[in-house]
């Protein structure tokens, strides 16, 4: 055997290889699969979840009212049925707890659109739907802001273009999104008074840059979740009737 | 002796290219040709089940038992195949509130995730929360901006993963949303927000030039666009201020693409954006083909979408 044929080879051999390694993206192709009931199930993964899932049903199945309609946050511009209703049941359900410890009433209520995580579907509102709208295991605190701090608030409001949910509040925006105006309890705003706002912990806390909260007079801790002041609202309502109202709106 | 047996083998080995290379043209073009294909999927959130037949806008749709089936197809077709999440794996349905993410992440680990990104709502039973879940998740995480060195998380998450796949490189970073204003502080405790176009830079120098990666992709959860905030950073504002990312896999908005976008990096060279939805209704597939430089049309890439 001639080794020096052999390295000769070998040397053609690394060179070559170097070569075939050097790849260049030629071509991308990109899709999006719809997963739909055409797809079959892996029983191996539908059998793992079943007994978690048979566990949770029987809390979630219990039916606590009725939607003639089907609700979404993206139906209405500056307000939706959705959020009306989320924010009215929080007032509904979260004043008498609050009136019965402190004599006073709530004047009004913010939340997050954000916040707003599921549709109501049209037919039976079961204990899974207020699981869906509001997963979160927020509870809602009642925070007494002065007038100047309720400026701040719907200033925020005007700014931030979004249908946060809220109640006892009425706002009216130009077509420039300036405040032109701005009631609570059906009256104008007093700069001196003392308001008392209801809202959740996330949002007390900052969160959606809710930054009004912070100088207040005090803060009043319900220890009730969102979520379950809605299963007690849905629980005294045979069928809800959400609608969209004037509450916040923009003139064009 | 043995160095002979090497020399022989190297022959053979010689005599192989030799065929492929100049006997057997159009053969050779396709073994030349080696395809990546990346799955993915976003803002899950719990939803284990599919939709139910009355669900007012979702119905008979998503659920992980189709989407294992699905994917397992698409294994079967391409083992060369990763599989990503954007993040927001946690929180929207019943099984997070009774289970705290366990079963997500076991579900994940089944349908053999390689790698996800944090999402704001996975800090939502806490970064304790998120931590304890951790050994149910055969995946790793990234996050290239999120500097996790002063809380429990620290050293779980890294910034890049790196994968190998027939001799193809991919490199994917991750990037997450600003936390303050959208997650309570007690939640994501001393996690350090950094600028995602900064840590995006410093990701594709050390994916593009030191690790030589063929292929780029950025798992993020900061959002598709903002049209009220259009300075935001979004993956459309990070596409244009970037370059050598080939793929942008979003999250956080819940964004629904007829297609997946076509967007110009910094040096106006293409970057994919995609984004598909939420719930685990749709599943992304984009595949990458490669092909040995011999036989690379001068035209470049084309993307088909």
């Amino acid at each position: 055997m001639n080794y020096k044929h052999l390295l000769f080879l070998l040397l053609i051999t690394i060179l070559n290889s170097c070569k075939q390694e050097t790849y260049s993206l030629s071509k991308i192709e990109g899709k999006q699969i719809s997963i739909t009931d055409t797809i079959a199930t892996d029983k191996s993964i539908d059998d793992f979840v079943k007994p978690f899932r048979e566990s949770i049903n029987k809390d979630m199945d219990a039916v606590l009212s009725y939607a003639p309609e089907t609700y979404s946050k993206s139906d209405g511009d500056l307000n939706t049925a959705i959020g009306n209703l989320m924010a009215d049941a929080v007032m509904h359900e979260s004043n008498p707890i609050f009136n019965k410890r402190t004599g006073k009433n709530i004047d009004a209520v913010i939340l997050n659109h954000g916040g707003i995580r599921s549709i109501i579907s049209k037919g039976n509102i079961t204990t899974r739907t207020a699981f869906e709208i509001m997963p979160f295991e927020n509870s809602i605190v009642v925070v007494a802001l002065k007038g100047q701090q309720i400026d701040s608030m719907t200033h925020y409001l005007s700014q931030a273009k979004r249908a946060h949910p809220i109640s006892g509040i009425q706002l009216t925006l130009d077509k420039d999104y300036n405040i032109t105006q701005a009631l609570v309890n059906k009256k104008p705003i007093d700069k001196d008074k003392i308001y008392y706002v209801a809202t959740n912990d996330y949002l007390y806390n900052g969160g959606d840059r809710m930054r009004f909260f912070k100088e207040n007079d005090s803060l009043y801790t319900l220890d009730y979740k969102i979520r379950n002041a809605m299963i007690d609202y849905f629980k005294k309502t045979d069928t809800i009737n959400p609608v969209i109202d004037n509450r916040f709106i923009q003139t064009k | 002796m043995k160095r002979r047996d090497f020399i022989q083998q190297a022959t053979a080995a010689t005599a192989l290219i030799t065929v492929g290379g100049y006997g057997l043209q159009s053969f050779a073009t396709s073994s030349k040709s080696k395809k990546i294909t990346i799955l993915h999927t976003n803002d899950v959130h719990s939803h284990i089940d599919a939709f139910g037949p009355e669900d007012g806008r979702n119905a008979n749709k998503g659920g992980v038992a189709r989407r294992a089936t699905l994917i397992e197809n698409i294994r079967k077709d391409n083992p060369n195949t990763l599989l990503l999440d954007a993040g927001d794996i946690f929180q929207g349905t019943p099984y997070f509130n009774y289970y705290g993410g366990e079963l997500e992440f076991k579900l994940m680990s089944k349908l053999k995730y390689d790698l996800a990104t944090i999402g704001n709502h996975d800090f939502d039973n806490g970064i304790d929360g998120l931590y304890a879940q951790l050994p149910h998740a055969s995946f790793g995480f990234v996050s290239a901006n999120y500097d996790f060195k002063n809380t429990v998380m620290d050293t779980h998450v890294k910034p890049y993963q790196i994968f190998k796949k027939e001799g193809i490189k991919i490199g994917v970073f991750g990037l997450g949303i600003q936390l303050d204003g959208l997650v309570d502080k007690k939640m994501y405790k001393e996690t350090e927000y950094l600028d995602p176009i900064e840590a995006a830079q410093e990701m594709t120098r050390i994916l593009k030039t030191n690790e030589k990666c063929d292929l780029i992709i950025c798992l993020s959860h900061l959002g598709y666009n903002y049209s009220k905030s259009p300075d935001k950073i979004s993956d459309l504002n990070l596409a244009k201020a970037t370059k050598d990312i080939d793929l942008i896999i979003g999250g956080h908005t819940h964004t629904f693409l007829p297609k997946p976008t076509v967007a110009q990096n910094i040096e106006g060279k293409n970057v994919l954006v995609n984004q598909v939805g939420c719930y685990g209704i749709n599943l992304g597939k984009i595949d990458f083909y490669f092909d040995a430089d011999s036989t690379k049309k001068a035209e470049g890439t084309s993307i088909i979408v």
